[in-house]
């Protein structure tokens, strides 16, 4: 059996499938159906400093090979959170990775010190780049004097391990992931979903309440992929491949591009199991090509 | 809640476009209870990714039956499912309906589809009673002998007058009401449908004093309570409101719960 193990700084997984932000909420929602237990990692929707509501319904429309959503990251707060869910999340032998956003560097930094040695948290995502906050969120993720002030303070504010996860409509990934890497995260997670735009021609209005969301699933993974690719030959941190994998195939291009770890996303609204059914034919691969770990393969492309 | 990989037994066509499909459920079947739906991955749509929910009509032993009609890019393609095809299904999900209050008569009320979401509703109560049914046309009208051999009174309405009273189903409704004034036992209703008819049905409720559970139809994700897709305003303990998931805390509602003004 290949080894499957993957570390992002401190962070210690048995298998490089994460579920990604947003697509598994807090881990009670799937509990039932998939055994938390097999993830690499689980990442909850996002926190924020205070409770949220989120945006006005339609919330996500589905497109060809994909869905749009502008959720607007209803949350329960820092606190909600730990009160809610960590006693729940600490009944798994499963890494808890936060997903952490703010309007203000002053919100993210205070989510993040608060975060700080809660029992079961392994480690930070920080979101800055989810499109369908009006501020903040969003700007971080594309402003680059913003973006390190934001990766700057939670690095300050957090002995975990830290994962900014970058969006992908930015000029040029490679500054972004530098950027993170010498602002001291451990890792990086690329992408979050893409701006887009879907309009019911017939009424001549948008389909999504927010106008705008993120475009998510089958249709981003090939962006998804060059860009893990430009990122993870520009920084010596892991970098997280994040993007349409809907099975093993796909999860194995970030991986051969580079990446370290992967999280599988809408596909789990898909099919629950998708996760598992990854990292089952990760393993597969590496046991059929003569791996002995998933480390091997990380950025092992050849040109053509 | 479970997730299975199901056969397609069969389908036919009812009427009106509406068709019905027997799926081979043996993990899922024995346990849905009214009100609750199931979530079907529709094969041949890979360029789809999101599930479809559909109410149950039938549950007997491991068999499910799915009242459906082909409006849609998912229902149009479960049109062409065949004997033996399998699909994969995850449910029962959902909050349904609450059991009857001792000393209510119950009253079911639907729309469309509705007629056949209240099926096993009507076949598990402990009384029967009245079921009121409304469409556009004589073909929207569903089930209704099935609700009859049950010992169920249904009236009916439709819009062009095809079938029934000529008109809504509320009139139907304000014209049993007027007609049972001196009846002062307490009515507990059931209604399940497009918006409209289950705000107009929920507008008589509070003035009327009916208990009323309502199963409301949002456009749905994931179906677990994960994506909040499907959310929908209902009053809180503060006097304000708060979003609820219709796939969890729902799809039954009682009407009083739900914020109309700002979900029309």
């Amino acid at each position: 059996m290949p080894d499957l193990s993957v570390k992002i700084g401190s962070l210690e997984m048995k298998t490089p499938v994460m579920v990604a932000s947003g697509t598994f909420g807090y881990g009670p929602e799937y509990a039932g159906l998939v055994d938390l237990n097999k993830l690499g990692a689980m990442v909850v929707k996002g926190i924020a400093l205070h409770p949220t509501k989120g945006n006005a319904t339609p919330r996500t429309v589905e497109v060809p090979s994909g869905l749009i959503n502008a959720i607007g990251l209803p949350n329960p707060g820092v606190e909600g959170f730990v009160d809610r869910y960590m006693p729940f999340l600490r009944g798994y032998d499963v890494p808890v990775i936060v997903n952490i956003w703010g309007t203000s560097v002053e919100d993210y930094v205070e989510v993040a010190r608060r975060l700080d040695g809660v029992d079961g948290v392994h480690a930070l995502e920080v979101n800055v780049s989810c499109p369908n906050i009006k501020e903040g969120s969003g700007v971080f993720g594309t402003d680059l004097d913003g973006f390190r002030r934001v990766v700057d303070g939670v690095r300050r504010a957090t002995q975990l391990p830290m994962i900014p996860k970058l969006a992908p409509n930015v000029a040029d990934i490679k500054v972004f992931a530098r950027a993170a890497e010498e602002a001291g995260a451990d890792g990086i997670s690329l992408i979050n979903s893409y701006p887009a735009l879907s309009v019911d021609v017939a009424k001549r209005r948008p389909r999504l309440a927010n106008v705008t969301g993120g475009l998510t699933g089958p249709a981003i993974h090939s962006i998804a992929v060059k860009l893990v690719w430009e990122a993870a030959a520009a920084v010596s941190i892991p970098v997280v491949g994040i993007g349409g994998i809907t099975n093993s195939e796909e999860a194995l291009e970030f991986l051969v591009v580079g990446a370290s770890a992967v999280a599988v996303g809408t596909a789990s609204f898909t099919h629950p199991n998708t996760a598992l059914d990854v990292t089952d034919g990760i393993a597969a691969y590496l046991e059929a090509h003569g791996f002995s770990s998933v480390g091997e393969l990380v950025g092992s492309m050849e040109r053509l | 809640m479970q997730y299975e990989s199901v056969k397609v037994i069969h389908q036919d066509e009812v009427h009106g476009g509406y068709r019905l499909l027997w799926l081979n459920a043996p993990g899922i079947a024995p346990h849905v209870e009214p009100g609750q739906f199931v979530h079907i991955r529709v094969p041949h749509m890979e360029a789809s990714v999101l599930r479809r929910p559909f109410s149950v009509y039938k549950a007997d032993g491991s068999v499910l039956q799915i009242l459906y009609k082909g409006v849609g890019k998912g229902t149009r393609t479960m049109t062409y499912l065949r004997p033996g095809d399998t699909l994969s299904l995850i449910g029962p999900l959902g909050t349904g309906f609450p059991a009857l209050s001792p000393g209510n008569a119950p009253v079911l009320v639907a729309g469309g589809y509705g007629m056949a979401a209240l099926y096993l509703l009507a076949r598990s109560m402990p009384v029967q009673g009245i079921a009121f049914f409304g469409g556009q046309t004589a073909p929207d009208i569903l089930c209704v002998d099935e609700f009859e051999a049950l010992g169920w009174e249904v009236r009916i309405a439709t819009e062009d007058g095809s079938l029934g009273e000529q008109g809504l189903v509320t009139d139907v409704i304000d014209a049993w009401w007027t007609e049972r004034k001196d009846d002062a036992s307490p009515v507990e209703v059931y209604a399940c449908g497009p918006n409209a008819m289950l705000h107009a049905v929920a507008r008589r409720a509070m003035d009327r004093d009916w208990r009323t559970w309502v199963s409301v139809d949002r456009n749905m994700g994931c179906g677990v309570g994960a994506c909040l897709t499907c959310v929908l305003r209902v009053r809180d303990e503060s006097g304000g409101w708060e979003w609820k998931r219709s796939c969890t805390e729902g799809p039954v509602f009682e009407c009083r719960e739900i914020c109309w003004d700002l979900e029309k």
